[in-house]
């Protein structure tokens, strides 16, 4: 192997650094959050503890975290499912001109880019002229929508780029009807791509603040609870409240990412011989 | 038989996008109406009342404040992009050009990705321990002696807006730039060096005007993120730095909708007329 340049080694240090910059801060409020019960938002220590751990179990002390945590899981699930199933159907749709879909493209690219508060702001102001009764699985499931849907459309964009279409041709030949050769070829083949799109479309809605600002209604989900918390709370229980959720988001992230392992792998050994004979 | 296959198609193609069309619709297109509308309506202090009127707009363009306001927000976004361009490239520039295993490309792409799927408040919150006036920065430089008493300009600055904006959107720079560089043919580069170009001279006239296109869209993401945000500037800045996000929310906390609609759509105006301008340079569905 050649030897490394001297860039090389400026560069790798530079990414330790970028690494340090994106990780510290959270490791940091992971080891303040065993803070004595005696101890502040900063260092020192005032001992090691696991006080604000159990102070979050306490209802009272920080509101309903709980119920807040259930409510944003059950909406993360919501979104995720339709995420997958309106990218997929509309990833399929753009493969081919249709009447408008340049339109419908630029349309999800303003999805994308307006800023969140409008949607937030908007949703809301419809809801309230029109009488209807503003919910976190209402008007804060169709605010998330937008933000989630461009990105499945974008993965599935980059999905279809790579397809290669002989696969199709082939089952057409061999008989298959447009909705066999979607449900057995297609579907299968572009699959741990929709691990991706539902991972996205669970934790940008897990994660998700300003388009559920005003879309969510009286009961707060998590990240609204913890913005409420940042300005009433002064004590470590809310770095406490951080790592846990950070470590929730990393399992889920863990779980994803550890299945499109699995299906590569499986469909690795699995996979026909097709062709190998030649 | 010869007009339904091309009629089909267009049916097809349409009930396939008919979901996406609904929300977008629905969560997106009947808002931005919803806005337009109400920003030309009336408020009192306790309701809205259907009108129309200029006077929201008379008010916002006739006051100094929303060019310093617009202004703030066009400066945040230009340090942003700048520093995350920076980072962001530097970053993509590692990983494809110098990690030689695929594996370890992707491991360490990972890393760089993984805290966009977490949350952005914590992350946010997870840097008053080490800016606030006794946190970590302050109590080692001082250690170090390099300062007496501890720097009051690292929290609730825009110091600390811009710094957690870099730290929140980095990765959107990092990813399409990495995307982009991944797919440049590495013949190029080797023919770039037969003909003796040195590594540096590669980067610049070879390596970067490939990549353009990801930077144009990594530069359309932190923009409109930055110039849309409301919540790092009011959580970073203590309240005491204004955007045009902070403008129209504290008008919604006024229950002042009509004039924060106002806002919205000036925002809005700006924001698309800046992507128009990028979108020029670069054809999104070809770069995925």
């Amino acid at each position: 192997m050649e030897k490394r340049p001297r860039s090389f080694y400026v560069l790798a240090a530079f990414f330790g650094l970028f690494v340090l910059f994106l990780y510290g801060p959270i490791l940091t409020i992971g080891l303040l959050s065993f803070q004595g019960p005696k101890g502040g938002l900063t260092f020192p220590m005032n001992g090691v503890s696991t006080h604000w751990f159990r102070d979050l179990f306490q209802e009272q002390a920080v509101g309903d975290i709980w119920g807040a945590f259930r409510r944003s899981f059950g909406l993360g699930l919501m979104v995720m499912v339709t995420t997958v199933v309106v990218s997929v159907m509309a990833g399929l749709a753009f493969r081919k001109r249709f009447f408008g879909s340049g339109l419908l493209f630029y349309a999800a690219i303003t999805s994308l880019v307006i800023p969140s508060i409008l949607i937030s702001l908007g949703v809301g102001l419809i809801f309230n002229q029109l009488g209807l009764k503003i919910h976190w699985t209402t008007s804060g499931f169709g605010s998330q929508l937008t933000w989630t849907l461009p990105f499945g459309l974008l993965i599935m964009f980059a999905v279809f780029n790579r397809f290669d279409q002989s696969y199709e041709e082939a089952a057409r030949d061999q008989g298959a009807n447009a909705w066999q050769t979607i449900r057995y070829v297609v579907l299968p083949i572009i699959a741990p791509s929709l691990i991706g799109v539902a991972l996205f479309g669970f934790t940008l809605s897990y994660d998700e603040f300003a388009r559920t600002l005003l879309t969510a209604g009286s009961y707060n989900t998590l990240p609204l609870e913890i913005f409420g918390m940042t300005t009433n709370v002064t004590t470590p229980v809310i770095y406490a409240l951080g790592t846990l959720t950070t470590l929730f988001s990393l399992g889920i992230i863990g779980v994803f990412l550890l299945s499109a392992w699995i299906m590569g792998k499986r469909r690795a050994r699995l996979g026909s011989d097709a062709g190998k004979g030649v | 038989m010869a007009a339904t296959p091309l009629k089909n198609r267009h049916v097809l193609g349409w009930l396939m996008a008919m979901p996406l069309s609904v929300v977008l619709l629905a969560f997106l297109f009947a808002p931005i109406v919803m806005i337009a509308v109400v920003s030309f309506w009336g408020a009192t202090e306790f309701s809205i009342y259907p009108a129309f009127q200029f006077d929201n707009y008379e008010f916002l363009f006739g006051s100094p404040v929303t060019y310093k306001v617009f202004g703030a927000t066009l400066k945040y976004a230009l340090i942003t992009w700048a520093l995350t361009l920076a980072i962001g490239f530097t970053v993509a520039y590692f990983l494809a050009f110098h990690v030689r295993s695929l594996t370890i490309q992707i491991a360490l792409f990972l890393i760089c990705t993984i805290p966009f799927w977490t949350s952005n408040i914590i992350r946010m919150i997870s840097w008053i321990p080490f800016l606030g006036r006794n946190g970590i920065a302050n109590q080692t430089l001082i250690s170090w002696g390099v300062i007496d008493e501890p720097l009051e300009w690292l929290l609730y600055s825009d110091f600390s807006v811009i710094l957690a904006f870099v730290h929140l959107y980095t990765l959107f720079m990092v990813v399409p730039i990495f995307n982009t560089m991944m797919r440049i043919d590495k013949s190029l580069l080797e023919a770039a060096r037969d003909n003796g170009a040195s590594g540096f001279q590669t980067l610049v006239h070879v390596i970067l005007p490939l990549t353009k296109p990801g930077i144009m869209i990594g530069t359309i993401f932190v923009v409109t993120l930055v110039m849309g945000d409301f919540i790092t500037v009011r959580f970073m800045s203590g309240s005491q730095r204004a955007n045009v996000g902070r403008l129209i929310s504290n008008d919604i906390a006024l229950l002042q909708y009509p004039s924060a609609a106002a806002t919205a759509v000036v925002l809005l105006c700006t924001v698309l007329i800046v992507i128009a301008i990028l979108l020029r340079f670069v054809n999104i569905r070809k770069e995925l």
